[in-house]
């Protein structure tokens, strides 16, 4: 595995043209996460509809390609998902989504950066508390 | 052109163990040396022999280890103080430049400053050169300016005159940006902070490194510099000021070694720089420190600079037709250490970093710990390469391809 596999077109192209990048005029979950190695930065907002499905979500941020792409495309992976669905939502999942590269421990945290965003806000609106025990823990 | 003869690069890459290693199957291109330097043979066996033949506790014991390891320990601070013209009881061992600037804010600070005074700090400031004098501030209810810069990356000299005429307390300033580059005219600096008033602190952890440094001749109140960036072990550094002025500051921590006697309601001080080194001191990177001078001495601190002031021009010239290269601060290798801050189209520089990992060269990406310049260059990161006498034009060639294949691979 080489870096040219893990800055995958498509990767780059969620980089350069983000979807659902934005903030949401009207929401119930708004979520901040950041990683203070990179700088990088997440924010995640949705939408909840009937109490239980993610009706809309964007995000908004700025850092590495592997951040921004991870969380774009979480947020089109999410949408019209139960809210219930994010806890089922691994590590595994995240890399996959990405084309399974390899990546070191401290990119990791970039791919994972907008799933804690994301768990975080979700947890939060359920009255959990997300204990960050599927590898997105220690990111500090 | 050169004043001197050409250091020998080859003799000095076999001193440096590390240089054989290989990463992801390449040769290790080491350019991170803002970050830390790497260690010759000659300060890994000074701490091997410290350790094997004579480690015993400095200052206490009058046994024959407890005596060589105190001479090996003073004459470390003694060749530590001669590299950067100081004298030897005006140079207090630190853990590095940010336990230096802490022991200011804590022994000068505390005694010095009051309500109201103004602190100045500069807009390019490595974090540990910002943040002690933030606490200062607010725990003395003291206010914090801060000098801003030019375009090119200097300071802005009618900014300093303006905060100036606040009558600031303290004036701290880089003697060398670890971002920009910039070595600062800090003689100037702290002639005219002196006309003021203020006291003045210089952060010369680029500085001491990469080219001659004259504590005297600066005139500044306080120096502060790390062993890890000059080919030194990391937890060793120091704090250089006059007998006087830390004989006239408060101690810094408490403890046995900095005290001359102990009652039950008060103590004595011991004799500066004594006073400042409480407890059992950092006696084998002390001396590894002392070896990494003897190192410095030995290629000489003229010809550390015209190598990397040469490294620097060669640098630019091959890295400025690369494309998307962007490249921030001075570019006169006359005004910039071997320190160069730069961007490559819209690759993020943690992209970057792990791109030219693959081919076994080490850059720094991030902030640098410098956030306020970061924000003043409307950055998020910059990726930095920065040179040491064991660097050469291989290694810029090899970096030079490495960003040629992120740009391709990033379709810039
Ligand atoms: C300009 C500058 N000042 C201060 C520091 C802090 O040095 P240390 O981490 O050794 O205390 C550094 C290095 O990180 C630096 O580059």
């Amino acid at each position: 595995m080489s870096s040219a596999d893990i800055y995958r077109e498509v990767v780059l192209d969620y980089y350069r043209n983000p979807r659902n990048f934005g903030k949401l005029e009207h929401f119930d979950i708004s979520s901040h996460d950041t990683n203070p190695l990179c700088g990088d930065e997440v924010d995640i907002q949705i939408k909840v509809g009937n109490g239980k499905t993610i009706e809309e979500i964007m995000f908004s941020g700025r850092g590495c390609a592997i951040s921004q792409a991870s969380a774009s495309m979480l947020t089109e992976l999410a949408k019209g998902k139960e809210l219930e669905w994010v806890k089922q939502l691994s590590k595994q999942d995240i890399l996959g989504m990405l084309g399974n590269p390899e990546l070191g421990p401290s990119r990791i945290k970039c791919a994972l950066l907008g799933m804690k965003a994301l768990k975080t806000g979700v947890y939060g609106y359920l009255g959990a508390t997300y204990d960050g025990q599927d590898g997105t823990e220690g990111s500090r | 052109m050169l004043k001197t003869e050409p250091i020998d690069l080859e003799a000095i890459r076999r001193d440096f163990p590390i240089l054989k290693r290989e990463v992801n199957g390449k040769r290790l291109v080491y350019l991170d040396n803002a970050a830390t330097t790497q260690k010759p043979r000659q300060v890994i066996e000074a701490l091997v022999d410290y350790y094997s033949r004579y480690n015993s506790n400095v200052h206490r014991s009058v046994h024959r280890l407890g005596e060589e390891a105190t001479e090996a320990y003073e004459g470390a601070r003694e060749k530590a103080a001669r590299f950067v013209g100081a004298s030897p009881k005006g140079l207090v061992f630190t853990r590095g430049t940010t336990e230096s600037t802490n022991l200011v804010r804590f022994s000068w600070g505390e005694k010095f400053v009051k309500k109201g005074d103004t602190l100045v700090t500069t807009l390019m400031e490595h974090h540990s050169n910002i943040v002690p004098w933030q606490l200062l501030a607010k725990r003395k209810e003291a206010n914090l300016r801060f000098v801003s810069l030019t375009p090119e990356g200097t300071l802005d000299i009618a900014s300093l005159e303006e905060v100036l005429r606040d009558s600031p307390a303290l004036v701290a300033v880089t003697h060398c940006s670890n971002v920009l580059g910039t070595i600062n005219d800090v003689a100037k600096v702290c002639s005219m902070a002196r006309k003021v008033g203020a006291a003045t602190v210089v952060d010369g952890a680029q500085a001491v490194p990469h080219f001659p440094v004259d504590f005297a001749a600066i005139g500044c109140d306080f120096y502060a510099f790390s062993g890890h960036k000059m080919l030194g072990p990391t937890g060793i550094g120091a704090l250089v000021s006059r007998k006087e002025l830390l004989e006239e500051i408060d101690p810094f921590h408490g403890g046995g070694e900095m005290i001359k006697e102990v009652f039950l309601d008060h103590s004595t001080w011991n004799d500066v720089p004594y006073k400042f080194e409480a407890g059992t001191v950092n006696i084998a990177d002390a001396i590894g420190l002392g070896a990494a001078v003897d190192y410095l001495t030995h290629v000489g601190m003229d010809k550390v600079r015209e190598h990397e002031m040469a490294l620097l021009r060669y640098t630019l010239e091959s890295l400025t037709g690369v494309k998307g290269f962007k490249h921030y601060g001075p570019r006169e290798p006359e005004n910039k250490g071997g320190v160069l801050s730069f961007n490559l189209g819209d690759v993020h520089p943690h992209d970057l970093a792990t791109i030219l990992d693959e081919e076994g060269i080490a850059i720094r990406s991030g902030h640098h710990c410098a956030q306020p310049l970061m924000r003043w260059l409307d950055v998020s990161a910059t990726s930095r390469a920065s040179f040491h006498v064991y660097n050469g034009q291989d290694d810029v060639d090899a970096l030079k391809a490495g960003l040629e294949k992120a740009g391709r691979i990033f379709r810039l």
